[in-house]
């Protein structure tokens, strides 16, 4: 029944076609089984109508695009009429007059819709005189690379950034035929409010935008023999990569993916599943530690480095909700750099660590300053899913062919907790599992919470375990984040736990996956993860053998001082001009304690750059200088209450030379 | 504050009390032309030449003594060619092209002398008779001007003179005795049409927009006036701002909103400033406020000033530079009327269209019926400009003839030299750079919304430009297309990359670097581009290349296959020719050409090979006895 209360059908194409739901005529259209060609249309975003190629004719309304049209009953619509057609290859060609053609080179050559659409609609010659383009392309990000002589301008990006994760990092600049998508006043992308998720790339149909290759730096790892190369691999990645070699979404190729890394070079394959097990002992014990403690709840899980990044930019606030722990990613990159040098027999600084994952943000979180050790990063790069495929046809390997092989011990063993971190969902029903246990002194005999499975964008349910009851929320793409951390700061709301993935989907929609429509691909994706676990012999992370030797040969006990300092961090707020904090005395010694005074406008005002020169002179002649580091920053968003000046994790309002010398004094007398 | 239903007519008595005593009122125009051309010294001068002479001279209309005289500045009269222009009431003597040094004569001859400045009077050219009234001059008595017929008279400044002569009765009735629905037929009743270029039903749009169910709506005035040339908003925001703001009103109280804004091109100054003024005063009168003539209903408005952009006069794209997004259109449906501003139905006109309102409701239906044709009621303003005599801003009923309007109105085609030529007439190109153009063979042809869109151009917002036989239409085609290239937003394809490629096939067929080809290409193209686009802008902008085509086919041939411009105009085309009778054949020039084109014997006129010559114009700057033309 549509909306008339009738069934009329339309008349597509000559046949009747039932209206049932669909928002569009596209999507009718679609349904009937005729895919219409489409650049800016998808089904996630807001209608946008400007590619112009999924156009009909519409007895009595001539020619219109379908995806803004509302199918009516009786409807005649045509879809490939020669006056379509003749159309459509016009809209095509004067694309490729405009478009940087270096599609040999082009990362996206094997996935570009362009040129698929060029083909497919017949474009076998431009009539019309190509128009140079001649752009810097940007490369500050860490995770992707924008180059504008390959965008086409649909949009989705633009609306991909908005209207899916809240944040608009990029969006239209300039006019007519030098309109360009670019971030804020033509800034980088490195230094703007991106928080590296991808979603621009995953929906760009030509190579405008694309994760930023690691490729090469480790192909020169591989093949230097001073270098240990190690890898990790993803939940996610295991029922991704099979998508480039022709087999379905969803179906697990671990072994075959050991095997072509054991062939291209890798010294030892784990499993970031591992860590992921850790994760989930320690997220889990702080989480138990603040519920029964009655501590800040709810807690925010950190996973994922799109959200972790969203919540330092747009709610410090909100920044000691946060679990502390550090995301499997790292977990397993501090201790690979920890315990392997000793297990593999090699110099710290000789073993590199590869992770490959479903993510282009886990290139920035590598990158972050807190993830390195005294032997460098702790993962020294980051490959996707996409890169890996890449990698493995370089090679020349038959992916088809290989045979299975396992993952190496001990970091190569998980439990199915560890793996269905892969989707929206994984992580608090891993963590369930082992809180079950914990809170309630019982075995759990079904490890399956279905309950918090599913792919509403916020779902929010209540469990009881044992006398307690637990209020969640799984939430995935950060405009439903920003919807629920709008109702932790309001404070009118409950939540024990939130789960919060920056991809829709969760990992397994992340952006360093091969090129896919989404939707249903993602679904398959996630249905594999929750196979995997079914196949494997051990459900729950506490069950993990070899995670309970680690603790017992280097971690002590979940949330132990140890555990803290190689599994956890902190995290800093960005909303003012971060990491822009100006060095001005930094003492040689070890653990030097850091002094920021604020010289934002209002501190400034109430003679904060007075002060700084005070502290400065008075730490030289006081002869301490050595012990601290004195920085000048910005904004603790305190101005009425300036000067601000924080000592070590101490921050001081309406400062003066005293008080900060006082503060000083007795911090460094407790370090002594 | 205005609840007494009386207060109109007690402004307007005070009104009427305080002109009494007035013995003369000097009505000096400052609309932007006659500004331009120093119009405000003028006025200047005047006041000093009446107070030198021993007169008071009063500008604002407070407490008026018996012998004073008035001066006053109005909105734009129209005849901008003419500008500046000074008339003298209640004589109605009309002085043209007035500097300040003809302030002291006209005072004395005029005011004291009782006599007349003859040499400032309007002389018609065609017949050589002198004019002393407006009446008088062709470009004024060949025109029925209902919507701008205050707009050269009135102080746009003074809402009480606005009252005075009827302002804000059709707003008092609309608001308190007729019911929304009364007002949507009564407009549908009239037959008006929008004006913004589309020409929809007024009526019609606002019943739609009447019947949707929401909390809010909104009124939206579209002052975005971007046509190059046309200057029909314009006027009437400078002109006669209380107008357009009654006519917002009345569309308020029609479909029961709130709140308009008035969304005015930043590039528009005075009448950003002018409509300000008109609301602000309304506004303390209590005209608009919170119980609108005692009705019980609200009514505020808001000026906006626009983006800067040509493409914000596309309704979505305005709605969404409204809302602080960049300006780009959306797909429609949904139209304004169901989720326009913020969503909300939105009835949006354009500024001439409500500025009709008023005198429908004041004058009813049958009273506008009377002028115009059957499908396109009342009477339209164009800003007429190009070769004619008489530029400036006119109104006509619709169904007047193209010849009325350029050979009666505009005095006729004008040469390159400025003088009238009675064969020079080409064409003439209607609506803007959406519209068409219209030749000779349209010449007696009734023009309104439904003639003009069957010959493939459209009314547009009413620019017309004139074209004599020295205009080549292919370089008219690249002027247009030049500016929608501009101007498109950039959203959709066909727009953005299809008129920079109409561009550049225009440039290659203006260069004589064009094929056979390149003709199917461009209107292959042009068709496309027509049908694809997503808004108005689009779809109307190969409107200028598929009318030449359709005219001046030839034209386009000759560029093409003979390298020839039938009109001269191209450059690049122009073949430098030596004249026989100037040439001495002193062979400096063919010393000169650095490809050896020009050849001749000694003493003897020489030639110039036009497959060799690259058209640099060395021989030309040679030659000492201006023999080469053409370059």
């Amino acid at each position: 029944m549509n909306t008339n209360g009738t069934n009329e059908p339309i008349i597509l194409n000559g046949q009747p076609v039932v209206i049932n739901g669909q928002k569009n005529l596209l999507e009718l259209i679609r349904s009937a089984g005729i895919e219409l060609p489409t650049f800016c249309y998808h089904s996630k975003l807001s209608v946008y109508g400007a590619c112009r190629l999924c156009i009909v004719e519409i007895d009595g309304m001539g020619v219109v695009t379908s995806c803004s049209t509302v199918p009516t009953p009786g409807m005649v619509v045509r879809t490939h009429t020669d006056q379509l057609r003749k159309m459509r290859r016009i809209f095509l060609e004067l694309l490729l007059a405009n478009h940087h053609q270096s599609c040999t080179t082009c990362d996206k050559s094997d996935s570009c819709k362009l040129q698929e659409l060029a083909r497919q609609m017949g474009v076998t010659d431009v009539r019309f005189p190509s128009i140079p383009k001649d752009m810097q392309a940007d490369t500050s990000s860490p995770s992707l690379v924008r180059d504008p002589n390959k965008c086409i301008l649909c949009g989705d990006c633009v609306r991909a950034c908005s209207e899916i994760q809240g944040i608009g990092a990029i969006d239209f600049a300039g006019r007519g035929a030098t309109t360009v998508v670019a971030p804020a006043f033509n800034k980088d992308l490195g230094e703007v409010d991106c928080v590296n998720c991808g979603l621009c790339a995953s929906v760009c149909p030509t190579g405008a935008i694309v994760p930023k290759s690691e490729i090469e730096d480790v192909w020169k790892a591989v093949n230097d023999p001073n270098v240990t190369v190690v890898a990790q691999i993803a939940p996610a990645v295991r029922v991704a990569l099979g998508e480039m070699f022709g087999l379905e979404p969803g179906v697990a190729t671990t072994g075959r993916i050991v095997a072509a890394l054991k062939k291209i070079g890798f010294d030892k394959v784990f499993d970031t599943s591992f860590a992921a097990d850790l994760t989930v002992l320690e997220e889990a014990t702080e989480f138990i530690e603040r519920k029964t403690l009655g501590k800040k709840l709810p807690l925010f899980t950190s996973c994922c480095p799109g959200w972790v990044k969203y919540a330092e930019q747009y709610y410090p606030e909100l920044l000691p909700n946060l679990s502390s722990c550090r995301s499997p990613q790292q977990m397993f990159g501090s201790l690979a750099k920890t315990t392997l040098p000793d297990q593999l027999k090699v110099k710290p600084e000789q073993l590199y660590v590869v992770s490959i994952m479903p993510c282009t943000a886990k290139k920035f979180e590598a990158k972050r300053p807190e993830f390195r050790g005294p032997a460098g990063a702790d993962v020294d790069a980051v490959l996707t899913t996409q890169e890996l495929g890449k990698m493995i046809k370089q090679a020349g390997i038959q992916f088809h062919k290989l045979t299975p092989e396992s993952l190496d011990m001990p970091m190569g063993f998980k439990t199915g907790a560890g793996v269905i971190f892969g989707t929206t969902g994984g992580v608090s029903e891993a963590v369930l599992r082992y809180a079950h246990e914990k809170l309630t002194g019982t075995r759990l005999e079904n490890p399956d919470f279905t309950d918090v499975r599913g792919n509403t964008g916020i779902l929010s349910k209540t469990l009881r375990i044992g006398d307690i009851y637990l209020k969640l929320a799984i939430v995935h793409s950060l405009s439903n984040a920003r919807k629920i951390a709008d109702q932790v700061k309001a404070g009118n709301c409950d939540y024990d736990l939130i789960e919060v993935m920056a991809c829709p989907g969760g990992c397994v929609a992340g952006a360093g996956q091969p090129v896919s429509e989404g939707g249903e691909v993602v679904q398959q994706r996630a249905k594999g993860l929750y196979e995997a676990d079914k196949t494997l012999q051990l459900h729950k992370s506490q069950d993990n053998p070899y995670i309970q030797q680690c603790y017992q040969t280097t971690l002590e006990k979940p949330g132990s001082h140890k555990a803290h300092e190689m599994l956890h961090t902190e995290y800093n707020s960005r909303k003012r001009l971060c990491g822009s904090a100006i060095n001005l005395s930094e003492g040689s010694g070890d653990g030097k304690l850091n002094v920021s005074v604020c010289v934002g406008t209002g501190c400034y005002l109430r003679g904060s750059q007075t002060l700084l020169t005070q502290l400065l002179d008075t730490a030289h002649t006081k002869g301490i200088d050595d012990k601290l580091h004195i920085k000048a920053t910005f904004c603790f968003e305190a101005c009425t209450k300036g000067p601000t000046v924080k000592v070590g994790d101490t921050i001081i309002e309406k400062c003066d030379l005293k008080t900060a010398t006082r503060e000083i004094d007795s911090q460094l007398k407790v370090r002594v | 504050m205005l609840t007494d239903m009386q207060t109109l007519e007690l402004i307007k008595q005070g009104y009427d009390k305080a002109v009494k005593p007035i013995q003369h009122r000097i009505i000096i125009c400052a609309g932007t032309g006659c500004v331009a051309n120093g119009s405000l010294k003028v006025f200047a001068a005047l006041k000093k030449e009446v107070e030198a002479n021993g007169l008071t001279a009063v500008v604002t209309l407070e407490e008026c003594n018996e012998g004073q005289i008035h001066l006053s500045k109005s909105g734009c009269q129209g005849f901008c060619q003419m500008g500046p222009l000074v008339t003298v009431e209640p004589e109605g003597i009309l002085y043209v092209k007035v500097k300040a040094e003809d302030a002291a004569e006209i005072i004395k001859t005029t005011l004291i002398d009782k006599s007349k400045v003859e040499r400032l009077l309007y002389v018609d050219p065609a017949h050589g008779q002198v004019c002393h009234t407006q009446k008088e001059i062709p470009f004024y008595a060949q025109q029925k001007r209902i919507e701008l017929g205050d707009c050269g008279y009135i102080d746009p400044e003074d809402i009480r003179e606005y009252i005075a002569r009827g302002g804000y009765y059709a707003a008092r009735r609309a608001y308190a005795k007729m019911t929304a629905q009364q007002v949507c037929e009564e407009i549908t009743a009239s037959g008006l049409r929008g004006r913004g270029g589309g020409g929809f039903p007024t009526g019609k749009k606002w019943a739609l927009t009447l019947q949707q169910k929401s909390d809010k709506k909104y009124v939206v005035c579209n002052g975005d006036e971007g046509d190059p040339g046309a200057f029909m908003d314009r006027s009437l925001m400078e002109g006669n701002p209380h107008r357009v703001l009654e006519g917002i009103m009345i569309a308020g109280r029609a479909i029961e909103a709130d709140f308009a804004y008035v969304y005015v091109r930043a590039e528009y100054p005075l009448a950003v400033e002018r409509v300000r003024k008109a609301v602000e005063d309304a506004r303390a009168l209590g005209i608009l406020g919170a119980d609108v003539f005692g009705s019980g209903m609200a009514f505020d408005c808001e000026v906006m000033e626009g983006a800067g952009a040509f493409v914000c006069g596309e309704e979505t794209a305005l709605m969404a530079s409204i809302e602080g997004q960049r300006g780009m259109p959306r797909p429609k449906p949904p139209f304004p009327a169901q989720s326009g501003l913020w969503g909300k139905p939105t009835v949006i006109n354009n500024v001439e269209t409500l500025a009709c309102v008023p005198l429908i409701i004041t004058n009813g239906p049958g009273w506008y019926r009377e002028c115009g044709t059957q499908g396109s009621p009342g009477t339209k303003t164009f800003a007429l400009t190009g070769h004619v005599a008489n530029t400036g801003l006119i109104e006509v009923p619709f169904g007047s003839t193209l010849r009325k309007i350029v050979f009666d109105i505009g005095g006729g085609v004008t040469d390159t030299t400025g003088e009238i030529d009675p064969d020079a007439f080409k064409a003439v190109q209607i609506g803007g750079p959406s519209g068409g153009c219209l030749i000779n063979e349209h010449l007696d042809y009734p023009l309104d919304f439904d003639t003009v869109k069957k010959i493939g151009a459209m009314v547009g917002s009413g620019g017309l430009v004139v074209m004599n036989n020295k205009t080549c239409m292919v370089q008219i085609a690249h002027f247009f297309m030049r500016f929608t290239q501009n101007e498109s937003c950039g959203k959709c394809i066909p727009c953005r990359e299809g008129t920079k490629q109409m561009l550049l096939l225009l440039e290659q067929i203006m260069e004589g670097k064009a094929t056979a080809k390149t003709l199917d290409t461009l209107q292959t193209l042009a068709e496309a581009v027509q049908k694809g686009s997503l808004c108005g802008l689009g779809k109307t902008a190969p409107n200028p290349v598929l009318s030449t085509l359709n005219y001046f086919r030839h034209e386009y041939e000759a560029h093409i296959f003979q390298k020839r411009c039938p009109a001269g105009a191209c450059k690049a085309l122009a073949i430098p020719e030596i004249s026989a009778e100037l040439c001495k054949g002193c062979g400096f020039c063919a010393k000169k050409c650095p490809v050896g084109a020009i050849t001749g014997e000694r003493k003897q006129p020489h030639k110039i090979d036009a497959d060799k010559c690259i058209r640099c114009g060395a021989c030309a700057q040679a030659c000492k006895f201006n023999a080469v033309a053409g370059v």
